[in-house]
């Protein structure tokens, strides 16, 4: 044990000086090992914060919300199959919020898009929800100021709006939205809440930040028609684990609603996060894939770089090598001397790469969510000693078994 | 006690399907403190045996005890054992690590004797001191003169304290005054009891020594005491 032990450090140190006295060559190679681990780093770090922040946006949005539409939002169902459904209606809603009995908060949505407008501040094409009190109990919203907008304000269809927070920012840097007065579209609409940042920037459009909710009837009164266009039905369950349970319940409820007979097929879709979960889980995991791949690559053309380099300083340092068996160097004290040097140019080129990454990683982070995880430097390090390891292999090998009185002989 | 024994050993290496024999039939004892030059023209097999007194190859038949050990049915490992411990080489190039000081090149054996670094340290400034290199200890081999990087070579083949030190052709690259003084520092540590085989082609060279081994097409054709052998004094001058 102490013989390895001090092998390795004897080792280690010949490895340095060969490193040191080589400087260029040495910085070269480790060049590729650099960009190899920050790109690689970099990958999974930006992968990580796509997943993370995806996971957070759909937990704002609450888990255990079914949607019911007149449309599924994935699958396989054929377009003209679905094409000619029924609208759901705001009649539905009110019979199917009569008959479910297990589902904690029912509440309708549209969507439309508009301008909104404070003053000499616009933000165009906001993504506009129409809905009533109860929306907010589907939700995980919390607030930064005010509250959303109650049953007797969208009842009456009251010119009220709760502004998502990317929104409030926007048309009132100031943080002072509340009690005033803002355009959507034409019409004048007072602001009774601000959403705290939800974060689920991932959603684009349907984040909740960049998005204004207001009553229901204000939508058909204003934006849109109540005949031609369908509505959305939020149904949330008790618990996560109620979530299947009041699936089927919904889908009964809403054939009942529907007056469809036993033979025909459902007309709407219950849709949930899961499957939208899923969509983005096999495309991300195609990413991963992809991008891993690509930056393996890399990682792999910095390692038969070493390798390379190293086969080189084997063969220019022959000499030495006949030397140093000559004097009492074992076949495993060369090799150990050749693997140390090749795994420590990686090692240093891994600990600058993974530094790389992280300040890079850092200044990505104000665009998108990217994090570093433990798990990455470590994953980084250990990648970059087997690397190290892999590389120098072969040519140490060739070192190790050369014959000294050959070894000596050559010039 | 003889620290060489070696009985009708001979070597036979094949190029491409012809055999070279390049020893035949050799046997040869070296007693300690002996100062034995081994000679002979280019082919004689001088290099060969040279190459198994320094246990750096085997030989093809034949038995070889160093210090009483069978060398011909060593393993890699433990000829490196054997070169590292027993052994001190001195080369004709020299052969120094040329990116490293007079001081790292002499501590090399003991690094791979496994000596730790503080006593490495002082017994490699010890033998630098030996031979006479006490102002030259940080400098590199392109920093020093022939005679110098030849002396570090030295200091390196006795850090060790061998039973034997084996020179080949040590005055090859150097004029002949400087060769001298390297023969003036073999004589010395000769005195000093330790044994000493010189591998050369040149007479006067081999006259240094106390025996000398012809060798000729992979045979020994004399072996033979040197009555009055060749003693080279020290010129106050050179030191």
């Amino acid at each position: 044990m102490d013989i390895i032990l001090f092998e390795l450090k004897e080792g280690l140190f010949i490895a340095l000086r060969a490193i040191r006295s080589n400087k260029v060559r040495s910085i070269l190679t480790m060049l590729g090992i650099v960009i190899g681990i920050t790109s690689v780093v970099l990958m999974t770090t930006a992968i990580n914060g796509i997943d993370n922040s995806f996971k957070k946006g759909i937990s704002a949005l609450g888990s255990d919300v079914l949607y019911v539409g007149k449309w599924p939002w994935f699958g396989n169902t054929e377009w003209w199959k679905v094409r000619n459904r029924r609208n759901i209606t705001m009649e539905d809603y009110e019979k199917f919020k009569e008959l479910a009995k297990t589902p904690i908060a029912i509440a309708p949505a549209v969507s439309s898009n508009k301008s909104v407008k404070y003053k000499d501040r616009t933000v165009d094409n906001v993504f506009l929800t129409g809905s009533n009190g109860d929306y907010v109990k589907t939700t995980n919203f919390t607030f930064d100021l005010g509250r959303f907008f109650s049953d007797v304000e969208s009842k009456s269809s009251r010119n009220v709006v709760v502004l998502g927070s990317e929104i409030a920012k926007n048309l009132f840097p100031r943080g002072d939205a509340l009690d005033k007065e803002i355009k959507i579209g034409n019409e004048n609409f007072k602001v009774v809440g601000v959403l705290a940042e939800q974060g689920s920037f991932i959603l684009g459009p349907f984040n909740p930040d960049n998005q204004v909710y207001v009553p229901i009837g204000c939508v058909f009164k204003y934006f849109m028609s109540r005949r031609s266009n369908s509505i959305q039905i939020n149904v949330r369950a008790s618990s996560p684990a109620m979530v299947a349970q009041t699936a089927d319940e919904a889908e009964g409820v809403m054939r009942k609603v529907r007056g469809l007979k036993y033979d025909e097929e459902d007309d709407f879709s219950i849709n949930q996060q899961e499957a939208l979960m899923q969509n983005f889980n096999s495309v991300v995991g195609v990413i991963q894939i992809a991008g891993l791949f690509i930056t393996g690559l890399s990682l792999f053309v910095g390692a038969i770089g070493i390798m390379n380099i190293m086969f080189v300083s084997v063969r220019e340092r022959t000499k030495e090598i006949g030397l140093r068996k000559a004097i009492g160097a074992k076949r495993r004290t060369i090799l150990a001397q050749f693997i140390l040097e090749s795994s420590t140019i990686c090692l240093m080129g891994g600990f600058i790469g993974l530094i790389l990454a992280i300040i890079l990683s850092m200044i990505v982070n104000q665009f998108i969510p990217t994090s570093v995880e433990y798990s990455a430097v470590v994953i980084a390090i250990i990648v970059s000693l087997i690397t190290g390891v892999a590389a120098g292999f072969a040519p140490a090998y060739t070192a190790a078994k050369m014959d000294p009185v050959e070894a000596l002989r050559y010039e | 006690m003889n620290i060489i024994n070696i009985e009708h050993i001979a070597k036979i290496y094949e190029v491409g399907s012809e055999q070279v024999h390049a020893l035949r039939d050799v046997s040869l004892k070296i007693d300690k403190n002996e100062y034995v030059a081994i000679m002979g023209p280019s082919g004689s097999g001088k290099s060969t045996l040279m190459n198994m007194l320094g246990c750096l190859d085997t030989p093809t038949s034949g038995k070889y005890d160093f210090t009483g050990q069978s060398v011909s049915e060593m393993t890699d490992n433990d000829l490196a054992k054997i070169r590292n411990k027993e052994i001190g080489f001195v080369f004709q190039t020299f052969n120094l690590l040329s990116r490293s000081n007079a001081i790292h090149n002499v501590e090399l054996p003991l690094i791979y004797a496994g000596i730790a670094s503080a006593e490495r340290r002082e017994r490699a400034e010890q033998a630098l001191i030996d031979v006479g290199l006490k102002d030259r200890m940080d400098h590199k081999p392109n920093e020093l003169s022939g005679g110098q990087r030849q002396r570090v070579a030295v200091a390196r083949a006795i850090v060790t304290r061998p039973s034997i030190i084996l020179a080949d052709e040590p005055t090859g690259n150097l004029d002949s005054k400087t060769g001298e003084e390297i023969m003036i520092l073999f004589n010395e540590i000769y005195e000093k009891g330790n044994t000493i085989i010189l591998v050369t082609h040149e007479e006067y060279i081999a006259e240094h020594a106390a025996r000398i081994v012809r060798l000729k097409d992979g045979l020994i054709e004399s072996d033979k005491r040197v009555e009055n052998r060749f003693i080279p004094k020290p010129r106050a001058a050179v030191v």
